[in-house]
């Protein structure tokens, strides 16, 4: 067993993790900064495309209260109302300290540009051309990180669990990938930045890593987990022809520039049926597009792969390249011409909206472990505007790396124990050979396959039932323990992630079960519209190898912005 | 659109072994990455195959780096063509298991 110390332990390198790590570092601590994938490259992070939300008002007036007041908006009445004014308040400051670190925001006219997004009431949204964003974010913070002596980096570490001895967080065990070695690192304080649940789905517009692993995590270490039935689903993923080397969220800043039009097989824009008309600007937001897309689909009206038109074909060729320049080789090497013709495009699985349940200084209830970034729940409620998802990487991150800080000074020694560690590494032992083990790999395309037809943003108590009960049942088939466990064995890796994976996918499952009504990215079929006994959050636990789930009244939003 | 096939042919290993090479019949739809029929074998096939991967599509994370016919390339931005493709680790990386080889620069590394 190969073993590490350190004051702040931070689980998962992408935005939230970095943050965090720098700003516990700032503030005097000795860091372990962990990734199962390599630092800055995986997660969420480093896929963003364009919109960063922030009241800079540098291209209009603009006060940090606006932004609150459309957040708590999009969140459908179930924000936390406080997580969701540490995000917007503390915005301005995170993006001005990424400017100063030179990350290149786009600049127009000598201020910087900041572009309209859905469901703002007004032009807020900073980013980094062309479609880069979520590249020049990750080398930037990866470079401010590269100078912090007191932060030691490291990848391919597995965190298996969260290591709790009497009630409180004390560190984390985990299995050395390259070398099949179990590591345990103790800590006084444990920061979870792993990111959302997109892999649960079929399509996703996620990294590998983001299985849920946090939230399995924090449920396991005795912290809950809040509004567990969101799952957002981006609209426009890209869905046909085949493209490669390109995100298939690219055609958000697409139409943040050029409008589009969003069209059914047969050529006509639908959007307005559904309660929102476009009229050449990008104004839907992405619960709505989401079910509009879906209902075409469903009467018949859908695009030959599924989905809807996305046409540009009415947008000059000059244009579309002033616009998006080298993009437009880069879809000219696919094949595709957007004066030309329109590409398909169809709802896919973004951004988790649940998550850990934390105070505004990011703390859960299980001492000295804290959450930061999309790992965290309730800042966005039923449902996400765009642009708040980097911006809340980068304030939770900061202030769950500073809160952290300040709790792992106060305290003289992680009170680590081994034998609490040796349990958590018991359970997770590999035995047996690989290669007589169930495909493993077949399992995860299984769960995506159910959770995509079952768990998707159309819901209904039968299939949410039907789904409830094949993941159990892939739970007796997964097996009590990993198989094989040397080199980066992938059977055991899949193992590992299928455990999490799904009582992450059960706590969905759960929620969404209960919660008789629709709201935001939660669309029950079988009770339509949103109703007020439910301004509720539900809350899960785990308690002797059972889930839980709780139901506490929604916070009602501060009087100055309801 | 009719499926083709492409014939895989994988250099296996862990270290101080020698290396196999196995070959998988891959189906492909015309467009589909490397990525793709790589992924194709695990869940179909062996799922013990080792490769290293993380943003799937994007070409965003850079760690599906692998060689094919000797060239370094990108196991996402390559595309799947009917008969022989010869795949394997990069060459001037430590190996790690089948297609993945040590390319985390060394300050990020657990041990070294």
């Amino acid at each position: 067993m190969i073993r590490l110390e350190s004051d702040v332990l931070v689980i998962g390198a992408g935005g939230a993790g970095i943050y965090a790590a720098i700003a516990a570092a700032r503030d005097g601590c000795r860091v372990h900064l962990i990734d199962r994938s390599l630092i800055g490259r995986g997660g969420a992070t480093v896929m963003a495309q364009m919109t960063v939300a922030v009241a800079l008002g540098e291209q209009c007036p603009d006060h940090w209260e606006h932004h609150l007041a459309d957040t708590l908006a999009a969140g459908r009445g179930l924000c936390d109302p406080a997580l969701s004014q540490l995000l917007c308040e503390n915005a301005p400051s995170r993006i001005r300290e990424m400017d100063a670190w030179k990350v290149g925001w786009a600049r127009e006219n000598g201020h910087l540009k900041q572009v309209h997004a859905p469901g703002h009431d007004r032009a807020r949204c900073v980013y980094v051309d062309f479609l880069n964003t979520g590249p020049a974010v990750s080398r930037t913070l990866r470079a401010q990180l590269n100078r912090i002596a007191a932060i030691r980096r490291i990848g391919d570490v597995l965190i298996t669990d969260v290591v709790v001895h009497e009630g409180e967080a004390v560190g984390a065990v985990g299995l050395h990938l390259v070398s099949g070695e179990a590591v345990a690192l103790q800590a006084k304080s444990v920061i979870i930045a792993t990111g959302g649940l997109t892999r649960l789905y079929r399509r996703n517009s996620g990294s590998l890593n983001m299985g849920g692993d946090g939230y399995a995590l924090a449920l396991r270490a005795g912290a809950e987990l809040i509004d567990m039935e969101f799952v957002q689903f981006f609209p426009i993923g890209h869905l046909a022809p085949r493209m490669i080397g390109m995100d298939p969220i690219m055609w958000d800043p697409f139409r943040y520039k050029l409008g589009g039009r969003l069209l059914n097989a047969k050529g006509e824009e639908f959007a307005d049926r559904y309660g929102q008309a476009e009229s050449g600007n990008y104004v839907l937001t992405r619960d709505v597009a989401t079910y509009a897309i879906f209902k075409e689909v469903e009467a018949g009206r859908g695009s030959p792969a599924g989905g809807a038109y996305l046409s540009f074909a009415h947008v000059p060729e000059a244009e579309l390249r002033k616009a998006f320049g080298p993009v437009i080789d880069r879809l000219a090497k696919n094949g595709i011409d957007l004066t030309k013709m329109p590409v398909e495009v169809a709802p896919i699985a973004h951004y988790h909206m649940g998550g850990v349940r934390v105070n505004a200084a990011m703390q859960t209830r299980v001492p000295n472990l804290y959450a930061a970034g999309e790992a965290v729940g309730g800042a966005n409620g039923a449902n996400r505007l765009s642009g708040n998802g980097i911006t809340e990487a980068f304030v939770f991150g900061e202030r769950a790396g500073s809160a952290a800080a300040a709790h792992a000074k106060a305290r003289t020694a992680s009170g680590w124990n081994d034998a609490a560690a040796a349990r958590a590494l018991e359970s997770i032992g590999a035995r047996g050979r690989a290669d007589s083990a169930p495909n493993t790999a077949a399992l995860l395309v299984e769960l995506q396959a159910l959770m995509s037809d079952k768990v998707g943003p159309f819901r209904t108590e039968g299939n949410l039932r039907a789904a409830l009960e094949r993941l159990r049942k892939m739970q007796q088939e997964l097996g009590p323990f990993p198989a094989g466990g040397a080199h980066y064995d992938m059977v055991c890796l899949d193992w590992l992630d299928l455990r999490n994976m799904l009582l992450v996918a059960q706590c969905v499952v759960r929620a969404a079960i209960e919660r008789k009504e629709s709201r935001g990215a939660h669309q029950r079929e079988d009770f339509p519209g949103m109703l007020p006994e439910w301004d509720l959050n539900q809350r899960l636990s785990w308690r002797d190898g059972e889930l839980s789930l709780a139901r506490a009244p929604a916070a009602p939003a501060p009087a100055r912005v309801s | 659109m009719t499926a083709k096939t492409a014939r895989l042919h994988i250099r296996r290993g862990t270290p101080g072994a020698p290396a196999r090479t196995e070959t998988f019949a891959v189906p492909f739809e015309p467009g589909n990455s490397l990525l793709d029929g790589l992924r194709w074998i695990r869940a179909t096939l062996d799922p013990t195959l080792a490769l290293r991967f993380s943003c799937i599509n994007a070409n965003a994370c850079k760690e599906c780096m692998l060689e094919l016919e000797g060239k370094a390339v990108y196991a996402c931005t390559e595309r799947l063509r009917e008969g022989d493709m010869h795949v394997a680790p990069l060459a001037n990386k430590a190996l790690v298991h089948d297609l993945i080889t040590e390319i985390a620069p060394r300050d990020e590394r657990l041990l070294d």
